[in-house]
């Protein structure tokens, strides 16, 4: 087993999921199949193979920091699933 | 011939002619939708009232003088794509209720085109799956055959361009999203090179391989819809500042001096039979046409799946991890605290497959993994992407299957993620190397599904992509069949 069915539960709530019994059940063994078959990664010599993270090489993109028109308020609010004002609400935090 | 039933190019000529209005061709194209959508479920939100006052407007400009190749065109926008004041869902209930406050830049593009939007396509949710079978919205059908997939993740897309519910449409690729489902219904997609076309508004999977490109009824097509979304973007800092070339142009008859490279681990046993003859063929036919085949290795091909299970998920996790149910979405009702509230929203909010990549892409970047899996795998990226650089020394074109096999069963591989994972073998590595991709239709299975043959080029070569599709559809003809079996009755 590479991941016990504790450490998923940890994961989850690192990602801020709470799963059911049944979702612990399916996903515990799927998930290990899918870490077993990446451990073929290992199969490699990556010593002095320098990563990847864009294919493209850009170097920094840079621009003159203009103001420019934002969306103004109403449109960002627009979405909120609770709203007051010029703010959005969500449950007591304290 | 219906008017939905033709080509962008085709319909252009039409217009500029004065033989057809724009609402002519956007009322065909909903009656169509009308008429057949409850079969397909290529659409997940329509748009048809904005898109006869587009059609209203197109007829104006053609008056005017000032159309283009897109002015009044129906088209189909995968829900991934922020769309102004449309909802846009990626097919999650997170989503449910969104309403983009701005376009996404091709949006942008393609409005100024005079484009006409006649609905958001259903996805696989957040653009995570094979197969276009979310939970929230359901599959899409395959339109040559109902009980199949449409493949995915762009399934709607290419569904709604196969089932003639619109002219052309536009998917987003991060592991084969375009070219799979382009290939399982029979039409084209293309992939562009990581940095072409300005990912500004497309709701982020996979932030260092998504790409967004046209999935079209042919080949010249694709060449119209590139000419227009193509571009730097300094609204997305991985947008690469280069030139857009006329893509059109470089539909020419004609492949003497084009070499194409056949890599050897693409032609594996495992593959279906059918897919493998249909695709020996096309190289045949290039052959035939002038080009020059030889063989080829990319020697790091089976460890492709491998490392993108690893790097998609785990920039999935990060992207993700803005759904928490406060300025946008669904939020589910009267949690206890913040933090029931998060638990809440996203657990309820997100469907199987986005938890299980969530879950995987947190394991791998925390604490004590990330070198273990996340630097690992960017290693191995680099070996991948080097395999293509010295291939493309030799040739100037890879041809592969899509995929190994045609459109499998609804409902066939949901509960294997690994084994629907595999299936994306021949399509994840153009990704993790940036390179352009591209699928057109090389015949059909006994059974009367559609295959589609890959075609690979190094970067910013999408026109050498486009001339070997181009000569190689006209030779061919494949792309003109149509599903006419089940998904007109």
């Amino acid at each position: 087993m590479k991941i016990s069915r504790a450490e998923v539960e940890h994961v989850a709530k690192l990602a801020r999921l709470s799963l059911t019994e049944d979702q612990y059940t399916i996903f515990t063994p799927q998930i290990n199949n899918i870490l077993e078959y990446i451990e073929k990664l290992n199969e490699l010599d990556t010593a002095n193979v320098p990563p990847t993270s864009h294919a493209i090489p850009l170097s920094n993109a840079f621009r003159e920091d203009e103001v420019k028109p934002s969306i103004g308020l109403d449109l960002t609010l627009a979405n909120a699933p609770e709203k007051e004002g010029s703010t959005f609400v969500v449950p007591r935090v304290i | 011939m219906e008017l939905y039933s033709h080509t962008i190019h085709e319909a252009h000529e039409m217009l500029k002619k004065r033989e057809i209005s724009a609402v002519e061709l956007t009322k065909s194209v909903c009656d169509r939708i009308d008429r057949i959508e409850n079969k397909i479920n290529a659409f997940v939100t329509m748009n048809q009232e904005e898109a006869l006052a587009s059609a209203e407007a197109a007829n104006q400009r053609y008056k005017d003088g000032t159309a283009g190749p897109l002015t009044g065109i129906p088209l189909g926008i995968k829900d991934v794509i922020c769309t102004k004041g449309l909802r846009t869902t990626c097919s999650s209930k997170i989503l449910e209720n969104y309403i983009p406050p701005y376009d996404a830049m091709v949006m942008t593009k393609l409005r100024e085109a005079g484009a006409v939007i006649v609905g958001k396509t259903n996805m696989d949710e957040f653009a995570m799956g094979s197969s276009t079978e979310p939970v929230w919205t359901g599959p899409t059908r395959n339109p040559w055959s109902l009980e199949h997939i449409s493949g995915g993740s762009s399934g709607g897309s290419a569904a709604a361009v196969a089932a003639d519910e619109c002219l052309g449409a536009l998917g987003s690729d991060t592991g084969g999203s375009i070219r799979q489902p382009a290939a399982h219904c029979g039409v084209a997609g293309l992939k562009p090179t990581y940095g072409r076309v300005s990912r500004y508004g497309l709701i982020a999977y996979g932030s260092s391989l998504d790409q967004i490109g046209p999935i079209t009824k042919d080949v010249t097509d694709l060449a119209i819809i590139m000419n227009s979304i193509s571009g730097y973007d300094p609204q997305d800092s991985t947008s690469v500042p280069r030139e857009v070339p006329d893509y059109t142009a470089a539909l020419t008859h004609g492949l003497k001096g084009i070499k194409i490279g056949l890599p050897k681990e693409y032609f594996i046993s495992g593959i279906d039979p059918e897919v493998m003859a249909a695709v020996k063929n096309g190289v045949t036919e290039l052959e035939k046409l002038g080009a020059e085949v030889m063989d080829v290795s990319l020697p790091h091909t089976e460890y492709v799946v491998a490392v993108y299970y690893v790097i998609a998920p785990a920039e999935a996790s990060s992207n993700l991890a803005r759904y928490d149910g406060v300025k946008y979405g669904f939020r589910e009702k009267s949690p206890a605290n913040l933090m029931d509230m998060y638990y809440q929203t996203r657990t309820n909010g997100f469907g199987p497959e986005v938890i299980r990549r969530i879950i995987m892409g947190t394991y791998v970047l925390s604490a004590g993994y990330y070198d273990a899996y996340y630097h690992k795998a960017s290693q191995v990226r680099t070996l991948i992407r080097r395999d293509f650089e010295e291939a493309f020394k030799v040739c100037d074109v890879l041809v592969t299957p899509v995929a190994p096999t045609p459109a499998f069963k609804i409902g066939q591989m949901t509960d294997d993620p690994l084994q629907m994972y595999l299936s994306d073998i021949f399509t994840l590595s153009a990704n993790m190397a940036g390179i352009p991709g591209m699928s057109v239709p090389c015949g059909f299975s006994s059974a009367g599904l559609p295959i589609g043959m890959q075609l690979m080029a190094g970067h910013f070569n999408e026109e050498t992509l486009l001339k070997v599709g181009f000569n190689f559809e006209s030779a061919t003809g494949f792309h003109k069949q149509k599903p006419t079996r089940q998904s007109n009755r």
